[in-house]
């Protein structure tokens, strides 16, 4: 039973470019070697920010399958330790794959017992290495990451993509947020990381993922927050952007007004 | 200059998600150059990276020119994520080489092992362009270029990277002086080298969308390696 109109033509079950349904005949079900490479939950964006306590972080909770809003609850912010803070976009089994190797490290690390603990930039690198060693076997961890923390005075928030392209910076956008949202948190922040206060961290960070609600599909106003300071990390529970849409009444020329 | 890409497909993590293929590179682009003197060698890099598809910055300031432990200047442009994976494999040899003979690595030495290291890779290349300055044995300046795939020669100047070929020329002209009209034929000095480099720079921005925001020097003599920060046009 197919219910996408791009698959009414019979010959279209052979291959569609634009279907994005998962489960249609040109994704590989069933093929296990090439299961990595076809991406099926999927996260959007993320949005990392400095600020004068330390890092901060927002993700909306929506794991979309296909054009389909298929998880509404679902985290993508993960605690690594006490300092460091794991934002994901992209596929969200490669993600919980990925948190649960993470949680393996910082076990094994603490068995050892010598009084050290892996800070963020340890944590970063890890990642990294092992996202660009997966995209060079050609079996990427499907993700898009972004690393926050604040160890010793130190803040840190850095990104690693799935092809093991790394950068640290004060502002941070993963997916379409970086076309919509690294403008806004370049003016908002860029210079100011050491002035930002939480309440404004806070206001910028709701913007951006409300202007990204408005205009990306694969969204929800549905949001988690998670910030980074010396009393280490903090995850917000989910919570709703108020949004407005009373404008569209007034906006003419298309649907079924006609003048 | 050479573009060398295994495969041209056009890709990002956007069509990927939607049922193409993956491909395994991106090109995070900026520039690097180099000058050598009589006694000095001029390394230089713009510190921007870019999205690699499309018009994103991914961020003004990531450096990608790095001082090794022997006195020598490696610079990549390119795949971001190569190129450093190339730095890390450079530095644990030049770490081995010192434990095994109790000495730094030559330039010229270092020079052939980063050629055997690209080609090691020759089927499934690093996507990075390379640039290496240091001092040759007699303490003259010198300048390795290379492709992503091993080949390299010593030069006077080169301009690689997304840049590369809008400095080049330049560099051809003021460093060569292939047209000699007019043109002194004195040797460079230190401070000439450094504003024909800064110069090129903020040329090469002018037009590359991909040069930008800041332009670091590494200036390698006998004394050691001196970094000087400069800003470039950041649109």
């Amino acid at each position: 039973m197919d219910r996408f109109s791009g698959n009414f033509d019979r010959f279209s079950d052979l291959f569609n470019p634009y279907d994005s349904n998962p489960t249609n005949a040109n994704h590989a079900i069933g093929d296990f070697t090439k299961c990595t490479r076809k991406p099926l939950v999927m996260g959007s964006t993320v949005l990392g920010l400095e600020y004068q306590d330390g890092v901060m972080i927002a993700a909306d909770t929506l794991g979309s399958w296909g054009q389909l809003a298929r998880y509404r609850n679902e985290s993508r912010i993960y605690p690594v330790g006490n300092f460091t803070v794991l934002g994901a976009a992209g596929d969200m089994s490669d993600f919980q794959h990925t948190k649960h190797m993470l949680d393996s490290l910082m076990i094994k690390e603490y068995y050892t017992n010598d009084d050290h603990v892996l800070s963020t930039p340890h944590i970063y690198e890890y990642l990294s290495r092992v996202l660009y060693h997966r995209r060079s076997k050609l079996d990427p961890l499907w993700n898009t990451y972004v690393v926050g923390g604040y160890n010793n005075g130190e803040r840190f928030l850095g990104y690693v993509d799935l092809l093991g392209t790394t950068y640290q910076s004060s502002i941070v956008a993963t997916g379409l947020g970086a076309y919509f949202a690294q403008p806004i948190l370049r003016n908002a922040v860029e210079g100011r990381e050491g002035i930002l206060t939480e309440a404004e961290a806070i206001e910028i960070l709701n913007t951006c993922m409300k202007i990204l609600f408005y205009r990306e599909c694969k969204t929800l106003n549905r949001i988690q927050r998670a910030k980074v300071t010396a009393d280490g990390v903090e995850i917000s529970e989910p919570y709703a952007l108020p949004t407005e849409w009373s404008f569209g009444e007034g906006i003419r020329g298309f649907g079924t007004q006609t003048q | 200059m050479d573009s060398f890409l295994p495969v041209q497909v056009s890709w990002t993590p956007q069509t990927a998600a939607s049922g193409s293929d993956f491909y395994p590179y991106t090109n995070n682009a900026g520039t690097v150059a180099g000058i050598s003197g009589g006694d000095f060698c001029v390394m230089a890099a713009d510190t921007r990276q870019s999205f690699g598809v499309g018009y994103l910055i991914n961020t003004r300031y990531q450096p990608k020119m790095f001082k090794l432990s022997n006195g020598s200047v490696l610079g990549t442009s390119g795949f971001y994520a190569d190129g450093l994976t190339l730095i890390k494999r450079i530095n644990q040899r030049l770490e081995w080489y010192k434990h095994a003979h109790d000495k730094e690595m030559s330039t010229p030495a270092l020079a052939q092992l980063l050629s055997i290291t690209l080609y090691s890779k020759r089927f499934f290349p690093y996507y990075a362009r390379v640039l290496l300055g240091g001092l040759d044995l007699e303490g003259h300046g010198v300048v390795y270029g290379y492709d992503s795939i091993g080949s390299y020669e010593p030069c006077l100047a080169r301009a690689t990277g997304s840049g590369g070929s809008l400095i080049q020329p330049f560099l051809d002209n003021q460093i060569y002086r292939k047209t000699p009209l007019g043109i002194l034929q004195a040797p460079h000095t230190l401070d000439q080298v450094k504003a024909v480099m800064r110069d090129s720079f903020t040329s090469a921005t002018e037009r590359d969308i991909q040069t930008g925001d800041y332009l670091e020097l590494f200036i390698i003599t006998a004394q050691g390696v001196d970094v000087e920060k400069y800003d470039l046009r950041k649109d």
